[in-house]
């Protein structure tokens, strides 16, 4: 049985093992390698896309339940050259050391600045939970503030 | 290899006849990366520098970058005495160069491999010199070209600028031209530190947007032709070995194409890989990974089927009521201790830790009759030539070794195990072969941090001065099992004799009992500093508080003010404890270290000399009434010397910082019936984001003009401030890691 769904605006389907994590689909068969495997029970967040809106962790997630959704990776993110506030002030930030984790990042700060356009301090601590090995959460907690501002900038 | 002979690959310089090892031509310019750029040759100086015709300039990378920030650090130096804009310049990593030499091998690019922190020492110079070089032979090309003398040129900004007339040529122009000179051997002169565009300024990460639209290329993501999945069920035993494999579910799974069982080393052998066991190839990482699950293995469960945890802390505590190897003796520590005022004393216990890198391992190896082609995460890209050569025999100068960003070392990708198993794979196979690393095993096998049972004695004095010390280690050595490292040098992995207090403390002692748990053992970031700087800052914090001093004064007054002291240790050759005075000074002041605080929150110190760079932590905690830890605010402060590149110093102060408290936090990895215990980060809890205080500071504390390593030295002293200001909140004394629930009881 063949799952149809979207990637990033095109239309895919995949034929393989049912219960294959989303995770697996789009690195192996599409190719798609920015999101990244981290541990394979949703702990770490470095798989993390957007399925229909919603940021969910893709490593746990069998592409049989992606039939007719659409998926958002980090490769679609940006629009063209125009990255997306996030990835600007990632890198305006400097953010990455080994930068593994932080496609999973920026997927996740992404959905949840359109949750918390103004998020304090406590909304980030509750919410942005993704594993960073190397340490840079003080540098993703100043990006995430800083495209809060540049995000209510294009806003008003 | 030992750790001082892989740290001193960058300083090796070897002249080989028409080849300079400076970054010089040789005949037959080999490009600067494979494929369509191998056509720019002739745009190409020496191995490094590429300029293109619309003026962008390429600059190589020699060495692998895991997060330090190498890959911006060394180019940026490049660029600096080439003299052209930051701005213009691309950055490519470039595989392994090794060529063969009468004897042996010698390096094309330069000593490659990074590990104890020396990927910006061993190149401050020879990155500077490949630039300068460069620039020279623009100049000469230019001055030829007008037919003036070389003295009457100079550059600015990728021009070179010539004559009383003030003509510019653009490099791009000379290129070819400068190309064709011959090399410059003798050193040139460099810029002084005042002229710096671009060095010493904060620069963003080269890479980062490709790291932030997905672009970024790491191990794992390597897609070739034709290219076959493989997963290993390897021996949750440790030294153990598959008894009997039945293979049938896993043969079932669409997608396996073969299974097969793939040999570690004995009990007795160094560790050419981790551990024995099963291998499954298939069409597709989950279908590896589902056949694998689909095995029905018993396990042979070896020599160390009862190793436990709890064993080897009772072998520990019963060792250390013996004698064991006095590896350092000064002064007369006995006589001192019997004549103090004031006797503190001791045990802390520190855990095996695992590397946990977020990439976990992973290989690609494509093996065929007489070549093979590796790509992967590695530290160590010529341990990976030398691995994928024992197992098949390939002679190294047709072993290719492409080096991919790495998502986090750590110390993990020292060692080419993971290489070793995937080329075993390809040979046995013949297919191009991605071997991937799940998290769970990555989780339990691992070349894991020592743990160990410190015992800490201290006499003081009528004054309060510290007249005998001594430590005393029952640990699990990182040299075990290693070759050709005897019984009685186990200890050289364990204490760094040279470290605080020697020489501060007149009368001191160490002693090492080796225990020989079959846990592997190896390289955890910032080696044994993470466990001794934990043991040595919080014992130091015991004895002020036993003694009535402050824990602060009692440090300044056995660091005392700046001298050099010997240091025979990775990091030497001296130490200078007045720097670590300084930091302390600083981090202090700027937490308001004498300010009193309520009950239930209080400040911790602590300083630490790593691999010739030093640090310094103040911490401030509260702890609720039931227990609940919060890190309020932290201040980090770093000597690096001077800091080429700012930003990736913060970064590493930051990070090393995390790493640290994490570790002290929540992590342990503990064995039971033969096997470890952990699998996963949800038995393994890494620091998370909330846990960071917002208040985060951290500052670079310059020193003189030459740069340390960064990469390690963040982390010793984070752990024990910490523990020292939950004592100071609470009057509670953390003297086993981790902190866990501790506070709790």
């Amino acid at each position: 049985m063949s799952i149809a769904f979207k990637v990033n605006g095109q239309a895919v389907r995949f034929d393989g093992l049912q219960d294959t994590p989303l995770l697996w689909v789009l690195r192996d068969e599409l190719g798609l390698t920015g999101t990244k495997y981290g541990c394979g029970i949703s702990q770490c967040g470095a798989c993390t896309v957007h399925v229909d809106g919603r940021a969910q962790r893709s490593c746990a997630l069998p592409v049989s339940q992606i039939a007719g959704r659409a998926v958002v990776t980090i490769e679609g993110l940006a629009e063209g050259d125009a990255l997306h506030p996030v990835q600007q002030a990632w890198i305006e930030g400097d953010v990455p050391q080994c930068g593994y984790c932080q496609a999973g990042q920026i997927m996740a700060a992404v959905e949840f600045l359109e949750r918390y356009p103004e998020p304090s301090d406590d909304d980030i601590d509750a919410n942005l939970s993704n594993l960073c090995r190397c340490g840079t959460y003080p540098r993703i907690r100043k990006a995430v503030r800083r495209a809060a501002r540049q995000l209510q900038r294009s806003r008003s | 290899m030992s750790l001082a002979e892989r740290v001193n690959v960058n300083r090796r310089r070897i002249l080989i006849a028409g080849v300079s090892a400076t970054g010089g031509l040789i005949c037959g310019l080999p490009a600067l990366a494979a494929g369509p750029d191998a056509a720019n040759v002739e745009r190409q100086l020496g191995h490094f520098i590429e300029i293109a015709g619309d003026g962008r300039i390429i600059i190589g990378s020699n060495q692998p970058e895991i997060g330090q920030g190498v890959s911006t650090a060394l180019p940026m130096l490049i660029a600096e005495e080439l003299d052209v804009d930051w701005s213009r310049v691309t950055v490519r990593q470039m595989p392994l160069g090794i060529m063969k030499t009468a004897d042996g091998f010698t390096w094309k690019y330069g000593g490659q491999g990074v590990g104890g922190s020396t990927g910006l020492t061993g190149n401050f110079d020879y990155m500077r010199q490949v630039g300068a070089k460069a620039r020279r032979l623009l100049i000469r090309a230019a001055a030829q070209r007008q037919d003036l003398p070389e003295d009457q040129c100079s550059t600015r900004s990728g021009v070179v600028v010539c004559g009383p007339m003030g003509t510019t040529v653009p490099y791009e122009e000379l290129i070819t031209d400068a190309a064709a000179l011959g090399p410059i051997e003798d050193d040139v002169p460099l810029k002084q530190a005042k002229d710096y565009r671009i060095v010493g300024k904060a620069q963003t990460g080269v890479g980062v947007r490709d790291i932030v639209t997905g672009q970024a290329r790491y191990g794992i993501d390597t897609r070739e032709p034709n290219m076959r999945y493989a997963v290993i069920a390897r021996s949750p035993y440790l030294n153990g070995t598959p008894q009997t494999v039945d293979d049938t579910g896993a043969r079932q799974v669409p997608g396996v194409l073969d299974v097969f069982e793939i040999q570690g080393p004995k009990p007795d052998e160094p560790y050419a890989i981790l551990a024995s066991g099963v291998a499954v190839v298939a069409t597709s990482t989950w279908a590896a990974i589902k056949g694998r699950e689909a095995l029905k293995i018993e396990w042979n469960k070896g020599p160390n089927a009862n190793d436990s945890s709890a064993a080897f802390w009772r072998d520990n505590e019963e060792m250390l009521r013996g004698k064991g190897q006095v590896v350092l003796d000064d002064g007369d520590f006995d006589t001192a201790l019997a004549s103090a005022e004031t006797v503190v004393e001791a045990r802390y216990r520190i855990p095996f830790v695992n590397h946990a890198p977020l990439e976990p391992q992973n290989c690609y190896a494509h093996v065929t009759e007489d070549r093979c082609h590796i790509i992967a995460p590695t530290q160590m890209p010529s341990g990976a030539s030398r691995s994928a050569h024992a197992v098949t025999g390939i002679p190294r100068e047709h072993i290719s070794v492409d080096i991919t960003r790495v998502g986090g070392g750590f110390g993990r990708r020292l060692t080419n195990d993971y290489v070793a198993e995937a080329t075993m794979i390809s040979k046995h196979t013949g297919w191009p072969i991605k071997l991937q690393w799940t998290r769970e095993d990555d989780v339990k096998h691992d070349f894991y941090r020592p743990a160990g049972l410190h015992h800490l004695r201290a006499g003081v004095d009528r004054q309060g001065r510290v007249v005998a010390w001594t430590q005393r280690l029952a640990s699990a050595s990182k040299y075990f099992r290693r070759p050709n490292v005897p019984d009685d040098e186990l200890w050289t992995a364990e204490l760094y004799p040279d470290d605080f207090p020697r020489r501060m403390v007149e009368n001191l002692r160490l002693e090492y009992f080796n225990h020989r748990i079959g846990v592997p053992r190896g390289s955890w970031r910032a080696p044994a500093h993470t466990a001794n700087a934990f043991v040595v800052q919080s014992f130091v914090d015991e004895i002020a508080h036993a003694t009535g001093q402050s824990p602060l004064e009692l440090r300044i007054a056995l660091l005392g003010d700046e001298r050099e002291l010997d240091y025979s240790n990775h990091g030497g050759p001296t130490f200078n404890p007045g720097r670590l005075t300084r930091l302390l000074r600083f981090v202090a002041k700027e937490i308001g270290y004498e300010r009193s605080r309520p009950a239930g929150r209080g400040v911790g110190l602590a300083t630490h000399f790593t691999f010739g760079g030093y640090a310094a932590h103040a911490i401030e905690v509260s702890v609720a009434d039931g227990g609940e830890l919060t890190i309020e605010r932290i201040v980090a402060a770093i000597d690096c010397g001077f800091a080429v590149n700012p930003s990736a110093v913060h970064a590493q102060l930051e990070g090393g910082t995390v790493d640290g408290l994490s570790t002290a936090l929540g992590l342990e990895i503990t064995v039971k019936d033969g096997q470890i215990v952990q699998s996963n980060f949800h038995d393994y809890p890494l620091m998370r984001l909330a846990q960071v205080p917002a208040a985060f500071e951290t500052h670079i504390l310059p020193y003189g003009d030459q740069p340390t390593g960064v990469g390690e030295m963040g982390i010793p002293s984070a752990a024990p401030a910490l523990t020292n200001a939950i004592f100071a909140a609470t009057g509670k004394r953390i003297r086993t890691l981790p902190i866990a629930q501790q506070l709790s009881a």
